[in-house]
C-alpha cells in the first residue's frame, strides 16, 4: 500500500462509512466527511516532493492484477502532468464540504458519501494508468454527480440530471468501444506498455485505425470538456446543480475531458491528432468566443458562468492542440487555473443563492454597499477569471496563446477576441449585481461572509495570486512531463520515423 | 544593488494596509498610511537616481523567474534609464502631490480608505510600468493601471453612470490590450526574446528584408494597445466619460500618468518602431486626426472636466504625433510638462467644484475670481502654460513638437498650430467662463483649505518654470539628438495661434457674452455636430455593442444554442421515446395480448422455416 | 439420439389403420382451438381449460411421436406435462377463486392493476 492507495482507499472507506452513521446527526456527518477529506488533501500534498524530482517518470507506481482474463490491471501512478489535477481534487473536496455546511438540509449522509465517491472517481481517473481502470473511475466519478444534480439540484434538476448522465454516456460508450478494440489488438491496456509500443513501432496502425479510435476517444473527451457544439449539458447541469456540485463539476470533472486528451489521446493517437489538429483548433476558437457572446447575455449567473467555462476550457483545448511547449504547458496550468477561479465564482454565487434565494442577476444590484467583503473576492475572482496580470489564469491565458501564436497569427488573433469579451460579460455581471442603488430585498437578506465563508475563500484567492506571480513553483513538472508527450506527438515512430520534422522549432534561452 | 523594487513595493504595501485594515484605521492613520508610502517612494526614487548618477545605460536588476515555458522565458525584471528616471520622477512626484491634495477633497466622501487603496495600487502599477524591463511586465503595469482606472472611474458605484463608465473605459482599453498583447506573442516569436534590451540588440543586426513586414506588424499591434490605453482615434470614447470618477483621480490617472502610458510605450518601443516607418506614419497620422478632432469637441462643452478630458484626448495626440514625427524625446517632454498643467487644470477644476459643492456646469459658475482668487491663480498659471504662451512649460514643449513636425511633414504642422489656437480658445473660454462675468449659481463659493492649495502652488511652479528642465537633452543618449530646426520664424507662428485662441477667447466670453450664442445659432449644424461629440458613441453602439448584444442573444444563445444544437439533442431524446412509445404499445399489460404476440411471431418462424427453408 | 429403454418392448404387431399424420393433424387441430379459447375468451375458467386443451394436445403429438418412433421420451414427457398441468389446475383455480373472492368478476381483462 503506498500513498496513492491510501488516496483511493480512505474517501472510498470514508464513502460506506458515513453511509452507515446515524441520521439524526448531520453535524457528526459533516464533521466526520470534512476530516476524511483534510487528511487525503494532506496526504495528496505528499506526492509533491516525489514527483517535483523527477516529473517526467510516473511515481508510486502500483501495477497488479486486477483481472486475469481479460487482463486487467491495477496499474495507478502519478506524473507531473496529474499532480496538481489529483491536489486540485482533493483540495477542492473539503471546500465543497464546507461550502454545503448549512446550504444541504436533505438526505445529508447520502451527500456526503457522494462527495467522497466522487473524489474516489476523479482522483481514480486521474492515476489510472490502466484504460480499463481508466473506464471504471470515468463511470464510477459519473453516478455521484448525478445524483448531486438529480437530489440537491434546483427546479429542473431531474432533466439537467438526465442530460448530463446520458451526454457523457453517448461518448464514454465509444470509449470503451474504442479501449476493447485497442486490446483486442495488441493484448493489453496497459496505458505505458501502449505508449512504449507505438514509440517503437510495435503497434501499427493504418491511418483509417488511428483516426477512427482518436475520434472515439475525443468525442468521450470533448463532451466532457465540453468543446463546442457539444457544451449543452453544461449550462443545464451548472444551472440546476447545488454549489458544491457545481464547483467540482466546473473545477474537477471538466478536466478530466482535457486531462484524457493530453493523457491518452495524444500519446496513443500522434498522427489522427496532429491531422485533425485544425479542425479541432477551429472548433476550440469557435467556442471561445461563442462560449463568451452567450455568456455575455445570461440573465442566470451560474449559466453565465457555465458558459464562461466553454470559452476557458477553448483555450485549454487550442493550448493543447498547438502542440508547442508554451501552448500545451499553458493548456494544462489553464486547467488549474479555470478549476481554483471558476470554482471559486460558483462558490461566490452560491453564497448569494444562500443569502436571496435567486440566480438571476436582475434580482440583484448594490450588493456592495451591504457585503463589501463578499463584493471584493468576488471582484478579485473576476479579475482573475478575466485574465489580469499577476492573477492566476493570465499567465495560463498567455502561455495558450503564445503557444498559438507560434503555429498560426490567426489562431492567437481570434482567440485573443475571447480575452476582450470575457471582460465584457464578467463585469456587466459584477456591475449588475454589485454597483448601484440597493433594492430592499437584497437589503434585507444578503450579509456579509462569515468565517466558514473566508476560511473557504481565503485559500482560493491566495492561490489565485500566487499561482500567478509564483509560476515556477507550479509549472516545471507540467513542463517536463508535457516535453515528453509532445516528443511522442511530434515524433511518431521515435526512431522509426525520424525524418518527421517537429512542427516548430522550441529554442531553449538561458536566462 | 539600488533595491529597485522598494519603489513599487512601498505603495503596494500602503495599499494592503489600507485595503484591509483601512475600515478600522482612523482617517489621519489612512493618510498617513497612503500618503507616507508615495512620499517614501518619491524619495527612494531620487535617492536611487542620486545614486545611479548619470544612467548612461540602462540599469537593470532581476528578481526571479515569472514564467518559464518553451521559448517563453520572462524575469520580474525591474530597469531603470533616462526615460524611466523621467516617468519615475513625474509618476512619484505629481502622485504624491495629488495624494495630498485628495486629503483635503475626498475629506466629505464615503469609502475614504477604499480610495486612497485604489490610489496607492495604481502607484505600484504604474511603477511597475515605468519599470518594467521587458514587454510582459509592461503589460502587467499597463493592465493593472487600468484595473485601476476601473475601479476609480466607479468610485461612486451606487450611481450607474460610474459603473458604466467603468465598464466602458475597461472593455475599450481591453481592445487595446488586445492588440498589445498580440504584438508581445509576436514580438517573443520573431526575435525570441521580450527583453526590451535584447529585442532592439536583435532588431538592429536582423536585415531588413526579413524584419520589415513582421515589425511593421509588430508595431501597429502596438499602437493598437496605445490608443486604448492613451485615448487615441479611434478608442478615445473611454477618457470623457472617465471624468465620472473623483476629480483627484482624473487628474492623476486621466490626465498626468495612466493616459501618456501609451506614449511611453511607444518610445520604449522606438527601436522597433524606427525600423517600421509605415507604422511612424500611421501613429503621426492618429495623434494628428485625434489632437483635432477632441480639440474641436472641446469648444463646445459645458461640463469644466469635460473641457479638460478633451483636451487631454487633444494633448495626446500632439504627443502621438511627435512619436509618429520620430521626436520621441519631445514627446516625453510633452508628457512630462502635460502632467504639470493638465494635473493643475484638473485639481483647480476640482477646486471649483469642491468650493461650488460639486457643481461642474460652466453655465452655473462665473465671477468667482474673487471669491476663490488661490484657485484662480494657479488656473490661470495652468492655462498660459497649455496655451503655449512663452516662455511657460507649455509653449517649450509644445514648440519642441512643432518644429520636429515641420521637419517631418509640413502640413502636418500647420493643423498643428490651428490646434494648437483651438486649445489656447478653450481653456480660456473654460476660465472665463468659470472665473469672469457675473456669477450664475446658487452654491456659496469657499476658498479650498490649504492641504489643497498648497499641491496647487506646487504644481503652478512647475507648470510656469517646468520648461526649463531640459528633457529632451537630458534623453539624448536614449532616442539620439532631435532633429529640429530652430527657426522663429515658426515658434512665432505657433505662439501667434496661441495668443490668437486666448484674444478670441477673451473676446466671446468676457467682451462680447452674447457672441457665442450667436455663433452657435447661425452655425447650428456644426455646432450640434460637436457638442454632441460627432456622435460617435451613438455610433460606436449601433454599430458594435447593440448588433452584438441582440445578436448574441437572439441569434446565438436562443437560435443556435437553445434551437439547434439543444434541439438536436432533445430531437434524439424524443425520437427514442417516441420510438419507445411506439414499441410499448405492444406491451399492453393485457396477457392474453402477450400469447397473440407468441402466436403471431411462432406463425412467422414457422412460415419462414417453412417457405425460405430456414432449418436448412 | 433416442435413449434406449433397459427393458425391451414386446414387438407388438403395429396396428397401421391409423397413421401418424392423424394423430398429428387431431392435436393441431386441438391445439388451435386452444390458442382461440385463450386469445377470444374472456372468462377465466374458460381460457384456464383452453391452457389445459393446449397441453394435452401436444401430449397427444408426444405420445404419437413417441409409439411411431419406438422410443420412450415422449411418453415421460408427457408424464412431466399431467404432472405440471395438474400442480397448475390447482394453483391456478386457487388464484381463479381468490380473484373472483376479491373481484366479484371472472373477465380477464378487468384483472389489470399491474398493468402499466
Amino acid at each position: 500500500m503506498n500513498l496513492l492507495d491510501w488516496l483511493l482507499l480512505i474517501p472510498a472507506a470514508g464513502f460506506f462509512v458515513t453511509l452507515l452513521l446515524p441520521r439524526n446527526n448531520p453535524g457528526l456527518v459533516r464533521n466526520f466527511t470534512l476530516g476524511v477529506s483534510l487528511i487525503v488533501f494532506l496526504m495528496s500534498l505528499g506526492l509533491i516532493g516525489p514527483v517535483m524530482e523527477n516529473p517526467g517518470a510516473f511515481d508510486r507506481e502500483v501495477n497488479v492484477v486486477w483481472i486475469d482474463t481479460p487482463m486487467i490491471r491495477y496499474h495507478i501512478g502519478v506524473d507531473g502532468l496529474s499532480l496538481w489535477l489529483v491536489i486540485l481534487s482533493t483540495l477542492l473536496t473539503p471546500i465543497c464540504i464546507l461550502v454545503s455546511w448549512s446550504y444541504i438540509q436533505k438526505r445529508v449522509n447520502e451527500f456526503y458519501a457522494f462527495m467522497l465517491l466522487l473524489l474516489v472517481g476523479v482522483v481514480g481517473v486521474f492515476v489510472s494508468l490502466d484504460l480499463f481502470l481508466f473506464y471504471v473511475f470515468w463511470e464510477v466519478s459519473l453516478v455521484p454527480m448525478y445524483f448531486l444534480i438529480g437530489i440537491w439540484g434546483h427546479e429542473k434538476r431531474i432533466y439537467a440530471a438526465v442530460k448530463f448522465f446520458l451526454y457523457t454516456m453517448a461518448g464514454s460508450v465509444l470509449m470503451l468501444a474504442a479501449i476493447i478494440y485497442l486490446y483486442n489488438k495488441t493484448g493489453t491496456f496497459d496505458l505505458p506498455l501502449l505508449m512504449n509500443m507505438i514509440a517503437t513501432g510495435r503497434l501499427a496502425m493504418s491511418p483509417a485505425e488511428g483516426f477512427w479510435l482518436f475520434l472515439a476517444f475525443f468525442f468521450a473527451f470533448a463532451i466532457k470538456v465540453p468543446l463546442f457544439p457539444l457544451h449543452t449539458w453544461l449550462p443545464d447541469a451548472h444551472g440546476e446543480a447545488p454549489t458544491a456540485g457545481s464547483v467540482m463539476l466546473a473545477s474537477v470533472m471538466l478536466k478530466l475531458g482535457t486531462y484524457g486528451i493530453v493523457r491518452v489521446c495524444l500519446p496513443l493517437f500522434p498522427d489522427a491528432a496532429r491531422d485533425n489538429a485544425p479542425w479541432i483548433i477551429g472548433l476550440a476558437i469557435a467556442g471561445i468566443i461563442y462560449g463568451a457572446l452567450v455568456a455575455m447575455v445570461q440573465p442566470n449567473m451560474k449559466r453565465l458562468v457555465a458558459y464562461s467555462s466553454v470559452s476557458h476550457l477553448g483555450f485549454v483545448i487550442l493550448g493543447v492542440f498547438s502542440f508547442t511547449q508554451a501552448g500545451i504547458d499553458g493548456a494544462v496550468y489553464q486547467m488549474l487555473n479555470h478549476g481554483i477561479s471558476t470554482g471559486a465564482l460558483f462558490i461566490l454565487v452560491g453564497y448569494l443563492y444562500e443569502r436571496h434565494h435567486t440566480l438571476e442577476i436582475a434580482d440583484y444590484g448594490g450588493v456592495g454597499t451591504v457585503a463589501p467583503w463578499l463584493t471584493t473576492v468576488f471582484v478579485i475572482t473576476t479579475l482573475a477569471s478575466v485574465g489580469l496580470p499577476l492573477l492566476n489564469n493570465f499567465v495560463g491565458e498567455f502561455l495558450v496563446l503564445q503557444g498559438a501564436m507560434q503555429v498560426s497569427f490567426s489562431y492567437a488573433f481570434f482567440a485573443a477576441i475571447g480575452v476582450v469579451l470575457s471582460a465584457v460579460y464578467m463585469l456587466w455581471m459584477v456591475q449588475r449585481t454589485f454597483y448601484g442603488e440597493t433594492p430592499e430585498p437584497v437589503r434585507k437578506h444578503v450579509t456579509d461572509l462569515n468565517g466558514r465563508e473566508w476560511a473557504i475563500m481565503i485559500p482560493l484567492v491566495v492561490l489565485m495570486v500566487w499561482m500567478g506571480i509564483g509560476t515556477k513553483n507550479f509549472l516545471p513538472p507540467i513542463t517536463a512531463n508535457n516535453q515528453k508527450t509532445l516528443e511522442m506527438v511530434l515524433q511518431p515512430g521515435g526512431a522509426l520515423n525520424a525524418t518527421a520534422a517537429p512542427l516548430v522549432k522550441e529554442s531553449a534561452h538561458a536566462r | 544593488m539600488h533595491q529597485l523594487w522598494l519603489i513599487p513595493a512601498l505603495p503596494l504595501a500602503g495599499f494592503l494596509v489600507n485595503g484591509i485594515f483601512g475600515r478600522k484605521l482612523s482617517k489621519p492613520a489612512v493618510n498617513a498610511v497612503a500618503i507616507g508610502s508615495v512620499l517614501l517612494s518619491f524619495l527612494w526614487v531620487v535617492k536611487t537616481l542620486l545614486a545611479l548618477g548619470p544612467l548612461e545605460s540602462a540599469y537593470t536588476e532581476s528578481y526571479f523567474t515569472w514564467i518559464q515555458s518553451g521559448i517563453v522565458n520572462v524575469g520580474f525584471d525591474l530597469a531603470v534609464d533616462r526615460l524611466a528616471a523621467v516617468m519615475l520622477l513625474v509618476v512619484t512626484g505629481i502622485g504624491l502631490l495629488i495624494h495630498i491634495y485628495a486629503i483635503g477633497y475626498m475629506s466629505h466622501e464615503g469609502g475614504y480608505y477604499r480610495f486612497f487603496a485604489y490610489l496607492n495600487l495604481f502607484m505600484f502599477f504604474m511603477l511597475i510600468l515605468v519599470m518594467a524591463a521587458n514587454f510582459l511586465l509592461l503589460f502587467v503595469g499597463w493592465e493593472g493601471v487600468g484595473l485601476c482606472s476601473y475601479l476609480l472611474i466607479g468610485f461612486y458605484f451606487l450611481k450607474k453612470s460610474a459603473g458604466d463608465a467603468g465598464k466602458k473605459a475597461f472593455v475599450v482599453n481591453r481592445i487595446g490590450d488586445f492588440g498589445f498583447s498580440l504584438a508581445i506573442f509576436l514580438t517573443l516569436v520573431t526575435f525570441g526574446s521580450l527583453d526590451f534590451g535584447e529585442v532592439s540588440a536583435k532588431a538592429a543586426t536582423m536585415s531588413p528584408e526579413t524584419t520589415a513586414g513582421v515589425v511593421t506588424g509588430i508595431c501597429l499591434l502596438l499602437l493598437v494597445g496605445a490608443t486604448g490605453k492613451s485615448a487615441q482615434v479611434p478608442l478615445y470614447v473611454w477618457l470623457p466619460d472617465a471624468m465620472e470618477g473623483p476629480t483627484p483621480v482624473s487628474a492623476l490617472i486621466h490626465a498626468a500618468t495612466m493616459v501618456t502610458a501609451g506614449v511611453y510605450m511607444v518610445a520604449r518601443a522606438a527601436p522597433l518602431f524606427n525600423l517600421a516607418p509605415i507604422a511612424l506614419d500611421v501613429v503621426a497620422f492618429v495623434g494628428l486626426i485625434t489632437a483635432v478632432l477632441a480639440a474641436t469637441i472641446g469648444l463646445a462643452q459645458n461640463d469644466i472636466k469635460k473641457v479638460f478630458a478633451y483636451s487631454t484626448v487633444s494633448q495626446l495626440g500632439y504627443m502621438f504625433l511627435a512619436l509618429g514625427a520620430g521626436a520621441y524625446s519631445a514627446g516625453i517632454f510633452h508628457v512630462m510638462t502635460h502632467a504639470f498643467f493638465k494635473a493643475l487644470l484638473f485639481l483647480g477644476a476640482g477646486s471649483v467644484i469642491h468650493a461650488l459643492e460639486g457643481e461642474q456646469d460652466l453655465r452655473r459658475m462665473g465671477g468667482l475670481r474673487s471669491k476663490i482668487p488661490v484657485t484662480f491663480l494657479v488656473l490661470m498659471c495652468a492655462a498660459v502654460a497649455i496655451a503655449g504662451v512663452p516662455p511657460f512649460s507649455g509653449f517649450k514643449s509644445k514648440d519642441e513638437i512643432l518644429l520636429a513636425v515641420h521637419a517631418y511633414s509640413p502640413w502636418m504642422f500647420w493643423v498643428g498650430v490651428v490646434t494648437a489656437g483651438m486649445t489656447a480658445f478653450y481653456v480660456f473660454r473654460a476660465i472665463f467662463l468659470c472665473f469672469f462675468g457675473t456669477y450664475r449659481g446658487k452654491a456659496h463659493p469657499h476658498e479650498s483649505p490649504l492641504v489643497m492649495t498648497l499641491p496647487l502652488g506646487v504644481l503652478a511652479l512647475l507648470s510656469l518654470g517646468g520648461g526649463y528642465i531640459n528633457v529632451p537633452q537630458y534623453l539624448a543618449p536614449v532616442f539620439g539628438q532631435p532633429n529640429v530646426d530652430h527657426d522663429m520664424t515658426l515658434v512665432a507662428i505657433s505662439v501667434g495661434a496661441g495668443l490668437a485662441g486666448i484674444f478670441l477667447a477673451w473676446l466671446f466670453y468676457v467682451v462680447k457674452p452674447e457672441l457665442p450664442e450667436a455663433l452657435a445659432r447661425t452655425f447650428s449644424a456644426p455646432y450640434k455636430l460637436i457638442y454632441n461629440k460627432y456622435y460617435v458613441d451613438e455610433a460606436y453602439d449601433a454599430l458594435v455593442v447593440h448588433p452584438l448584444r441582440d445578436g448574441s442573444r437572439s441569434v446565438l444563445w436562443r437560435g443556435i444554442d437553445a434551437g439547434l444544437i439543444d434541439g438536436a439533442v432533445n430531437g434524439t431524446g424524443a425520437l427514442a421515446r417516441s420510438i419507445g412509445a411506439g414499441l410499448r404499445t405492444m406491451q399492453s399489460g393485457y396477457i392474453r395480448r402477450y400469447a397473440a404476440w407468441v402466436v403471431l411471431g411462432s406463425i412467422v418462424v414457422v412460415a419462414m422455416v417453412t417457405f425460405l427453408g430456414g432449418a436448412r | 439420439m433416442p435413449s434406449e429403454f433397459p427393458i425391451p418392448l414386446p414387438n407388438l404387431p403395429l396396428p397401421d389403420a391409423v397413421p401418424l399424420s392423424w394423430y398429428l393433424i387431431l392435436s393441431a387441430i386441438l391445439f388451435t382451438l386452444g390458442v382461440a379459447g385463450f386469445l377470444f375468451r374472456r372468462n377465466i375458467i374458460t381460457v384456464f381449460m383452453s391452457i389445459e386443451l393446449m397441453l394435452n394436445a401436444v401430449n397427444l403429438s408426444f405420445v404419437a411421436f413417441s409409439y411411431h418412433l419406438k422410443s420412450v421420451d415422449g411418453h415421460i414427457f408427457s408424464f412431466f406435462v399431467m404432472v405440471i398441468a395438474a400442480a397448475e389446475a390447482a394453483v391456478g383455480l386457487a388464484i381463479i377463486l381468490t380473484v373472483f373472492r376479491n373481484r366479484q368478476t371472472l373477465e380477464i381483462d378487468e384483472v389489470s392493476s399491474l398493468k402499466l
